[in-house]
């Protein structure tokens, strides 16, 4: 193997699994730290600089940064990253001066962003501060887009989302609200200098062709609708026997909505099995707390009406069959179909995008599923002027991943306002810092706790049933959430290594508690990682390598579940090893002033 | 400075025949200098265990006063302890050895403990031939006390303060050569490959198996002039032989060329292995291990490797024609057989 460049600023960003693997790319460690040391202000901050909205995403994020937690590896289960964030937001102080302002002088550019979701709104904050004025259009009453019409009040309090959406607004953002933007050729005719589109994806699948759907329509409702119409206050009652059909997230806002307004008996069925299905399991974990049943491998095969009113839905019985190449097929377990009352039906079985208003005559490609053609970089369409992000631009994922694009975005329509190019994109900050304090001294709390993954309180059912605006989840206090930040491994204090300072007296290799260091003979990665002290099976991790030694030895480091508790630096007589704490900020438009990053 | 080792080990880690992992022959965190060679000859004592896959509560670590000697603490967690007086380990082998001999008996000196303070105990260990390992973690200066030269310092070795040793050094391994020991073998803490096979040999030999080990003091004689500094041992290195140890039952898979390997077989079946053999050297011809060793101190070169192998001698428990069994394991009826036996034995003293 040939030595690691670790000046590549990839290399130690990898090593931060969860902010690798967030698409944001967060400072999740740096934040930790910080709500260790009680800084929750700055906690917040670090957080709000990179994903706009702490105090949502603390509360609903898909968390891809969990199962990605190197704790993860090493012991059950990883930090509850997500619910530190709320932690942090829940405790912050006064930050509205910590924020850009809204620029003094404008730069005579004006941008135009269709829909007030997350992505939108990211672009807004990335521009306005550089003098961009902003015009954002909107359909509903307030902006949020699907944080505010698709995500429950009993996961996300509207109080805790207008603070976030209003530290944007706040920033002299012109706001049309109520108007639906029904041509984009109008919009385009009013001149901006671009324009970003963050419609999301906004149309929920239904089940047109099944037999009765059309019979009892009145009873039958798209998921995401009826979610809208709740949260905009157009729907509070449903009837006491429900199911909601669908195995992902909105399935689970939907059975828990419906057991606030009046669902006695409100059941899930799904198609796939129970482990296969899409919701997280922490959203699975909280439906099945409410009481709410979930049946998996059930097929629906029929609305069953009666004189227009709707009495249930037949399902046929199956189960998952597996091809060689892995893939699923469903197929009947022969057994007699099943009949499930229901006075009213929720569909929660997909979303899409649909862009009925964007003429096919202005230059914007589209591809045969009917999706504009995006830059998977840029975020441009074959429109130089227009941009896509959020669920918008490649199909629904989720709120962090829309920040990740409007960042992105944000990006390119300052690059493209300035008649740059749109390529050339700025490199990321990155800062490498030693923590070392005295000879065995380290500024990062080293030591590694046994603690397990602590619980998040949930306030009690009887009272969050009987309210739908009642938060069900309580936070961490702060004596938990200390505890539970005491559980990160800070992945980002990286092990930086010397080969020159090197004596090889083999202490890091010998006082090494995961075995991660191996001193011996360099050759090809696969027959390395199967020789090494610990074998190194984990391929989606990397070898570090050093130059060679003076003994003709190489050091080689496996990342997969390295500590960082600075042991091999402690026990190295030369300095050779270095804890430095890597910080990386993915490129943005706009910078915070005095921030840490 | 963290004093405790986080509880997480590597889900990968290999195990041993009877299902342990290097994990489980580990002792307390090292209170040592960072880089201490000591520190790797314990790591390199942790392989061999977890390699022979002995069983930890079957090892007897036996120790005197010392940097060395508290190594100890740093190794074996499981196993059994002495930290005895300064320079009285052998006395306290012995007398532990005689009570269990089934043990493996671990002593661990260092060059005050065996070549200043406790040398009457150690040429005593050697004529009794006790069935023991004999480590000396040699750094050729008191750490404990802030470095000054020891007896196994170099002629002209230069300390840290810049002043040259005047006196000549004790060489243990050609004392324990010439005062007879039955197995003499020589090391480097920085070299794990040569250490670890010689280590396990050591354990298997019957008898008493000496190994003298230069481990760099990298606080006090690690500086330019040393002759115990991790460069000047690696730059004068010279080995009797590249060593492999082969362990009962398992099939030897190197390769070498023919005429080019020695193999000593050792009483248990398990072999010794030595290859790229020094020339006019016979590890079990006392006279050529004789002179080996002293051509290569009059090359200024550091001859490291299995030295002298005797397989004759008998070990301290057949000279004596003592019991078979551990002494705890005796009950009445062996330690009072009666007063049948009583006449029998009275019968044959008249």
């Amino acid at each position: 193997m040939k030595a690691t460049d670790i000046k590549d600023p990839e290399y130690f960003h990898k090593v931060v699994d969860c902010q690798y693997a967030c698409p944001a790319h967060t400072p999740v460690p740096e934040y930790i730290r910080l709500i260790a040391a009680e800084q929750y202000t700055e906690a917040y901050m670090v957080n709000w600089e990179s994903n706009v909205f702490p105090g949502v995403l603390g509360r609903t994020c898909d968390r891809p940064c969990e199962p990605a937690c190197r704790r993860g590896r090493v012991e059950e289960e990883p930090v509850a990253i997500c619910r530190l964030k709320r932690v942090a937001a829940d405790h912050k102080g006064d930050v509205k001066h910590l924020m850009p302002k809204p620029a003094e002088t404008k730069n005579g550019k004006r941008i135009a962003l269709i829909g007030g979701g997350p992505a939108s709104l990211t672009v807004a904050r990335d521009l306005a501060p550089l003098g961009y004025e902003i015009h954002l259009y909107d359909e509903q009453d307030l902006a949020g887009g699907m944080m505010r019409s698709q995500i429950p009040s009993f996961r996300l309090p509207a109080e805790v989302l207008n603070e976030e959406v209003n530290f944007i607004l706040d920033m002299g953002i012109h706001t049309h609200l109520k108007t639906y933007v029904s041509s984009l050729k109008e919009v385009l005719e009013k001149d901006y200098d671009a324009i970003f589109v963050g419609t999301g994806a906004p149309r929920g699948r239904d089940l047109p062709d099944l037999p009765g759907r059309w019979e009892a329509a009145q009873s039958i409702h798209i998921g995401i609708e009826w979610l809208a119409s709740v949260a905009f206050e157009h729907t509070s009652k449903i009837g006491k026997k429900v199911i909601v059909l669908g195995g992902g997230n909105t399935a689970m806002d939907c059975c828990r909505t419906s057991r606030r307004l009046g669902g006695d008996e409100v059941k899930v069925v799904v198609r796939s099995p129970f482990s296969e299905m899409k919701a997280s399991p922490w959203e699975k974990e909280d439906a099945m707390h409410e009481d709410i049943p979930i049946l998996d491998c059930h097929v629906p095969k029929s609305f069953v009406t009666e004189n227009g009113v709707l009495k249930g839905m037949t399902f046929e019985k199956v189960h998952a069959v597996y091809d060689e190449k892995g893939r699923r097929s469903l197929v009947s377990t022969g057994e007699p179909d099943v009949f499930i009352e229901a006075d009213e039906v929720l569909m929660a079985i997909g979303q899409e995008n649909s862009f009925p208003w964007i003429e096919r005559d202005l230059g914007i490609e589209f591809d045969k599923w009917e999706m504009p053609m995006v830059d998977s970089v840029t975020f441009q369409s074959t429109h130089p002027k227009v941009f896509f992000g959020g669920d918008s631009a490649f199909g629904p994922k989720n709120v962090i991943t829309a920040v990740a694009h409007g960042h992105q975005a944000a990006v390119s329509i300052d690059l493209f306002c300035r008649g740059e190019s749109l390529q050339k994109r700025p490199d990321p900050m990155t800062n490498l810092v030693s923590q070392k304090m005295g000879i065995h001294e380290w500024s990062y709390d080293n030591a590694v706790v046994d603690d397990l993954r602590y619980v998040v309180p949930q306030a009690d059912k009887t009272m969050t049933l009987a309210n739908r605006k009642v938060e069900v989840e309580l936070g961490f206090n702060l004596s938990v959430g200390f505890k539970e930040a005491q559980r990160c491994l800070n992945c980002d204090v990286q092990t930086v290594f010397n080969t020159s300072r090197c004596i090889e007296c083999d202490a890091c290799m010998d006082i090494c508690p995961t075995s991660c260091i191996t001193f011996t003979t360099t050759g090809p990665e696969e027959e390395l990682r199967q020789r090494l002290i610990a074998p190194a099976p984990n391929t989606s991790q990397y070898l570090s390598v050093s130059d060679l030694l003076k003994t003709g030895r190489v050091m080689v480091k496996d990342e997969d579940v390295c500590l960082h508790c600075g042991l091999c630096a402690e026990r190295c007589p030369t300095a050779a090893w270095d804890m430095q704490q890597y910080l990386y900020s993915v490129t943005k438009a706009c910078k915070l002033p005095g921030a840490v990053i | 400075m963290t004093y405790t080792r986080p509880r997480f080990r590597n889900p990968h880690l290999p195990v041993n025949e009877i299902g342990y992992t290097q994990k489980d022959y580990e002792g307390a965190l090292s209170t040592l200098c960072a880089g201490c060679g000591h520190d790797s000859i314990s790591g390199a004592i942790v392989q061999a265990c977890y390699e022979l896959a002995i069983e930890p509560h079957r090892v007897a670590k036996m120790s005197g006063i010392g940097c060395s000697s508290k190594t100890p603490a740093y190794f074996l967690s499981n196993s059994h302890g002495f930290n005895s007086v300064h320079g009285r380990m052998p006395s306290v082998a012995t007398g532990a050895y005689l009570a269990n001999r089934d043990l493996v008996y671990f002593g661990v000196s260092g060059d005050g403990d065996t070549a200043s303070i406790g040398m009457g105990q150690f040429v005593h260990a050697i004529r009794r031939n006790l069935n023991m390992v004999y480590l000396v973690m040699n750094n050729g200066c008191y750490g404990l006390t802030k470095g000054q030269d020891s007896a196994t310092a170099d002629l002209g070795s230069k300390s840290k303060s810049g002043h040259t040793n005047p006196f000549q050094a004790i060489d243990l391994a050609g004392l324990a050569l010439e005062l007879g020991a039955s197995f003499v073998a020589r090391s480097f803490s920085g070299d794990k490959t040569q250490l670890v096979p010689l280590l396990k040999a050591a354990m298997a030999h019957p008898g008493f198996a000496f190994i003298d080990v230069i481990s760099p003091c990298v606080t006090f004689n690690n500086n330019p002039g040393s002759t115990k500094s991790y460069d000047y041992v690696r730059e004068h290195l010279e080995a009797t032989a590249t060593i492999d140890f082969v362990p009962i039952k398992s099939e030897i898979t190197t390769q070498y060329d023919a005429g080019s390997t020695k193999d000593l077989a050792l009483h248990d079946e398990s072999m010794i292995r030595l290859h790229k053999i020094a020339a006019d050297w016979d590890p079990q011809n006392r006279w050529s291990a004789m002179n080996a060793l002293h051509q290569a101190r009059t090359k200024g070169e550091i001859l490291t490797g299995l030295i002298f192998l005797d397989k004759g001698l008998q070990d301290l428990h057949t000279v004596l024609d003592t019991t078979d069994k551990p002494l705890n394991t005796l009950k009445q009826p062996e330690l009072c057989p009666g007063s049948k036996a009583l006449e029998e034995i009275n019968a044959g003293l008249r």
